[in-house]
């Protein structure tokens, strides 16, 4: 296996070196955000913390935190720290969870942004060979002009496709001999499904690479997307809050995803009492920009919930890996006093032979209990004539999820295409309950 | 001979959606059965070529399946089903289900049976001179 590097400067550092560059630009990012930032300044004064006392990377934990209601606050540009004569682009998060959040990036950004994404690429096994399709939105969203300047910086050629189209996605792919797509797992599966029911021949084509991210996703839904598309599946973890598509990504060795620490740092903390958790634990990601000029953040909590691991990687990065993001805080689902996560629902969902990996949880409340029922498709290939063949696989769906969550829920077949795909981020829970204003 | 089944979400129009298209295409139905439960349902139906029509309900998104059964002439007279079916029962072959349908041609009523070994049952039954339809002709 040859591995090859875009930046071994940051990407096999020794972690001592590493760990002295990222304090002294971690003392000047607090700086920066202190004078820059008047939503900072006013955080580190109400916390009564002298910024100057940062001494060490441990030190952070001093500092407050940055959370998305934080940069709400300041909408629209009260969280740029930069006078906007020198911001050169304008994003702003999907908006998933709430009102939208914006950023800013000055043209150093943008640079630092492309290398990043170049890193990203490279480190997926994409090369300037290759003829990538970028089926991320192009716009607001950070996803598609992010990959689309880093794949233009690695020499790799660009097809700008944006999202949507699908039938058209398939042509382009199979026309242009695309080797590599990037999009939301979700996306992809839906992709190969409608390729499917066009007879595409993927052996004559050149597709080889799914560069993927924008979503939570499991392994099995993983598996599921190499069992149909003539690919291999990397992950890419980024939120725009923090640059944007280019904070980490799988190598080779699909063991957690290599952080680029060099720009950002991560830190892993408890969700309810915010405390920083030793390596290895499970908690929530935390990350501070170390470069960022535009729209820096100190110790924004990302929602999401990962672990990090310092041991070396067999590709031979030094970099932090951390593990890749399947679930949220906020998309945690408690059910009947039981936390359970939508992609533990997957797992079991993907864990059945010939059960399409489309689903949705639909949760509501009926004389005070929650009561969750799961919709999964039938394919014409496991239905069965027979009535007690679909009851047993309904049951035996029940019970893995009384046994593996501790929870019960009732699964309900439907027919095939009965549930909307998505063409960005997959929407997979619909809880009744918070309309209903009882909790 | 070959039946065709097709999975029935259970909600309203399910039903219609899958008439409304047999329909449309001018297929004839001679026998049908409907099974339900609490959480969905299985129509069942004999039709003139159901190979060509399980693709073409396939490509319209609906689940649907072809499952071989014996569809058995049965005389006309009190103890007509049950003679057929006593004969599977003394050869221990339990019937998963059964349901009548009217003749398309001669005296006689007809049943579609689904067992799990339908070769065993085949060959009893041909024993014993019964009429096996192979194939329905409108």
């Amino acid at each position: 296996m040859t591995i090859t590097y875009w930046d071994e400067y940051y990407e096999l550092m020794r972690r001592e070196d590493l760990e002295k560059i990222q304090l002294n630009r971690l003392k000047k990012a607090v700086v920066r955000a202190y004078h820059n930032l008047p939503y900072y300044r006013q955080k580190i004064e109400q916390a009564g913390i002298n910024i100057y006392d940062i001494q060490s990377l441990t030190d952070l934990q001093h500092l407050p935190f940055t959370t998305k209601q934080d940069l709400r606050n300041v909408y629209p540009f009260g969280a740029i720290a930069e006078p906007l004569r020198n911001i050169v682009r304008i994003h702003s998060s999907s908006g998933t969870t709430g009102s939208a959040t914006v950023v800013g990036y000055t043209r150093n950004d943008i640079e630092t942004w492309s290398q990043l994404l170049a890193r990203t690429l490279c480190g997926c096994g994409v090369t300037e060979e290759d003829i990538i399709q970028v089926a991320f939105g192009y716009g607001l969203f950070t996803g598609g002009l992010g990959v689309h300047y880093g794949a233009e910086k690695l020499g790799a050629t660009v097809v700008p496709m944006s999202s949507g189209n699908t039938l058209r996605q398939i042509q382009i792919l199979k026309d242009f001999g695309i080797s590599v797509l990037c999009c939301t797992p979700s996306y992809a599966l839906y992709l190969a499904e409608v390729a499917k029911e066009n007879q595409v021949q993927w052996n004559q084509t050149a597709f080889r690479l799914g560069i993927f991210g924008a979503e939570p996703w499991s392994e099995e839904m993983r598996t599921e997307i190499e069992k149909k598309l003539p690919i291999r599946a990397f992950d890419i973890y980024g939120l725009s809050e923090v640059i944007g598509p280019g904070v980490a990504y799988e190598c080779e060795i699909h063991q957690g995803l290599h952080t680029s620490e060099d720009c950002f740092l991560p830190e892993i903390v408890d969700i309810q009492t915010g405390k920083p958790l030793p390596p290895g634990n499970i908690g929530e990601l935390v990350f501070t920009t170390l470069t960022k000029e535009g729209t820096p953040v100190i110790r924004y909590r990302t929602g999401d919930i990962s672990s990090l691991s310092y041991d070396e990687c067999r590709c031979g990065r030094t970099t932090v890996r951390m593990k890749r993001v399947t679930s949220r805080t906020d998309d945690m689902l408690i059910i009947r006093g039981v936390n359970v996560y939508p992609s533990q629902i997957e797992s079991v969902i993907l864990s059945f032979d010939g059960i399409e990996p489309y689903y949705q949880i639909i949760v509501t409340r009926e004389n005070f209990l929650d009561k969750v029922e799961v919709e999964v498709e039938v394919s014409s290939e496991i239905f069965s004539d027979e009535i007690k063949v679909l009851e047993n696989l309904k049951k035996r769906m029940e019970e893995k999820m009384k046994a593996e969550l501790n929870i019960s829920c009732s699964i309900k077949l439907t027919k095939p295409k009965s549930i909307a795909r998505s063409e960005g981020k997959a929407k997979r829970v619909i809880d009744l309950r918070k309309k209903e204003g009882s909790s | 001979m070959k039946q065709i089944s097709v999975f029935l979400e259970n909600k309203p129009g399910s039903l219609h959606a899958i008439l409304a298209k047999l329909k449309e295409w001018g297929v004839n139905l001679r026998a049908l059965s409907l099974a339900d439960t609490a959480d969905f349902g299985v129509l069942r139906f004999i039709v003139e070529k159901p190979e060509q029509l399980v693709e073409k309900l396939r490509k319209e998104n609906f689940t649907a399946t072809l499952t071989e059964i014996l569809s058995v002439g049965i005389e006309d007279r009190p103890g007509g089903l049950a003679d057929i079916v006593g004969i599977l029962t003394s050869h221990q072959i339990s019937i998963e289900y059964l349901y009548a349908f009217v003749s398309p041609q001669g005296q006689k009523a007809y049943v579609v049976i689904r067992v799990e070994d339908i070769q065993q049952a085949r060959t009893l039954l041909q024993e014993v001179n019964a009429s096996l339809l192979d194939e329905i002709v409108i």
